[in-house]
């Protein structure tokens, strides 16, 4: 890799790695300050690097340069304690000891540990997102403003409001203890679900950015996974869903940046590396005694990578939302059912209990009367999908009803 | 949900089916939101504790009903929740009936 290249991309890599073991050094008290030294390490690299050339193995030399950093902050914070208050005189050889673990078991330990202190409970889910794409993935403010379609000093002022809380709130960088950890899992593994819905449903037309917000969500999913204590049957369950999704990636957005509907995909674009590895994940999901909201996704999704579109496909999708929508109701989840009921009972029974939804606040309940009474009711199809049309924000999206009215 | 007769023996498939209904008609209510909680009850095992300590088999003497499940849903009005009744497959068996009942709670939500 290229010189100008390769520090953007050890930003990305490296940084978040840096910092989760630092906040766990300093603490919540001294989040600027691990910050900080996380910063300027990389600013010390750009300084250096063009003079002296690469070194032979960057990542080493930017654990070295930060842990130097960090030994000589703890060195002068502890001179100056010793200074106002003698009575830390005795603790001084603990103090001391300032060694920075930047070892692959302790980074590890610590992004995970920085997964559950950001995904407090106390911590609204909107921040959390924000921290975990700033804290956890290493994203620029410019990157997390662009994936909300914010500006900066508004995700700067969400960001500072929840980085208080966690200081005030004297959350713990720890796991939660076993007694506790379903509890606390459960939003970690939320907050993944949103960031993995923030870029595959996002209304930024920034592709590579919403790919990369999916891959992160993975790329944390993973780690639960990979650690004994926290590879439970529904953390394999979201790892699944995920990777079934992602497997679309390529054949849901044409040359322009539109959106191709699920119907009028290029099959042979769907990504069957993925399909596969979220099938190992979706068989590894399926012990335990909980049947979380996970698992019927997971296997809604899994029938969504199946290209047939026979009645048992339609059933067994129907059941699984039907199954869902038990445990929890959301809007997408119902107007979806309610496609699945179209496909096996017929899409007069479909109408009838679409039109007793009354979802009238999103375009995709009208685009899917639209979808229903094509068919049977031009007109009333017409009428259903211009008034999608017009509550649409999403550009893509609107493109893809446009081309539906003009097939009618 | 109440059956005339809960010892009526049906054939797997028939089950099958009347399942599916079952969490069809469930789905619906679910997607309006408006489902809170529902159980099946088992027709195996099924014992009247009488006066006195007594324990006798089901079916249940007098009435010749037994309560074969129940759901639990918000809905705004006796009028709303009897159309949701209405759905329920247990009433395509002759003699079945739904009871429509409102739970008692002192912040008259239900």
């Amino acid at each position: 890799m290229e010189q100008p290249e390769l520090i953007p991309h050890l930003f990305r890599t490296e940084y978040r790695k840096i910092v989760s073991v630092l906040y766990r050094r300093f603490g919540f008290d001294q989040m600027e300050t691990a910050e900080d030294i996380a910063a300027d390490t990389f600013v010390t690299a750009t300084q250096t690097w063009p003079m002296r050339g690469v070194p032979p193995n960057p990542v080493a030399w930017l654990y070295n340069v930060a842990k130097n950093k960090a030994k000589n902050h703890l060195q002068r914070d502890t001179v100056f304690n010793e200074k106002v208050s003698l009575e830390l005189m005795h603790t001084t050889s603990e103090l001391y000891e300032h060694d920075i673990d930047l070892s692959p078991q302790n980074i590890n330990d610590s992004q995970l540990q920085m997964m559950f202190a950001i995904c407090h409970p106390s911590i609204p889910a909107e921040a959390q997102i924000g921290l975990s794409l700033r804290i956890l993935c290493g994203f620029g403010i410019d990157e997390i403003a662009a994936a909300f379609l914010s500006n900066k000093e508004t995700i700067n002022k969400r960001l500072f409001r929840a980085k208080e809380k966690l200081r005030e709130g004297k959350v713990k960088i720890e796991l939660p203890t076993d007694t506790e950890l379903d509890e606390r899992l459960e939003p970690v593994l939320r907050t993944i679900y949103l960031l993995f819905n923030e870029g595959y449903y996002s209304i930024s037309q920034n592709q590579t950015l919403r790919k990369e917000l999916c891959f992160e969500a993975i790329r944390l999913c993973y780690m639960l996974v990979d650690n004994q204590e926290t590879n439970k049957p529904r953390v394999n369950a979201l790892l699944a869903l995920m990777l079934f999704h992602a497997s679309r990636f390529e054949a849901r957005t044409g040359k322009n940046g539109e959106l191709i509907l699920y119907g009028d995909q290029d099959t042979s674009l769907w990504d069957t590396d993925l399909i596969s590895r979220g099938s190992y994940f979706f068989h590894r999901a399926a012990s335990g005694d909980t049947l979380s909201k996970y698992h019927l996704e997971a296997g809604i999704a899994w029938w969504n990578t199946q290209k047939t579109d026979s009645i048992e496909k339609w059933e067994s999708v129907l059941q699984l939302y039907n199954q869902l929508l038990t445990i929890e109701y959301s809007p997408v989840a119902a107007l979806n059912r309610t496609y699945a009921l179209s496909k096996t009972r017929g899409k007069e029974q479909a109408i009838k209990e679409a039109e007793e939804l009354k979802l009238e606040n999103y375009p995709f309940y009208f685009s899917l009367l639209g979808d229903l009474y094509t068919g049977i009711d031009t007109e009333t199809a017409r009428k259903h999908l211009q008034k999608a049309l017009s509550i649409t924000k999403n550009d893509a999206d609107k493109q893809a009803i446009q081309n539906k009215i003009d097939r009618l | 949900m109440r059956h005339e007769d809960g010892t009526k023996i049906a054939s797997p498939e028939q089950m099958q089916i009347w399942m599916k209904q079952t969490m069809d008609w469930i789905g619906g209510i679910a997607a309006k939101n408006k489902f809170v909680s529902g159980t099946g009850l088992l027709f195996d095992g099924a014992k009247v504790v009488g006066h006195g300590g007594v324990v006798t088999d089901g079916p249940f003497g007098e009435i010749k009903e037994t309560i074969g499940g129940l759901i639990v849903v918000k809905a705004d009005s006796v009028e709303e929740a009897i159309e949701f009744a209405k759905g329920c497959p247990v009433l395509g068996g002759e003699g079945n009936t739904m009871e429509v009942r409102r739970i008692a709670k002192n912040d008259g939500a239900h």
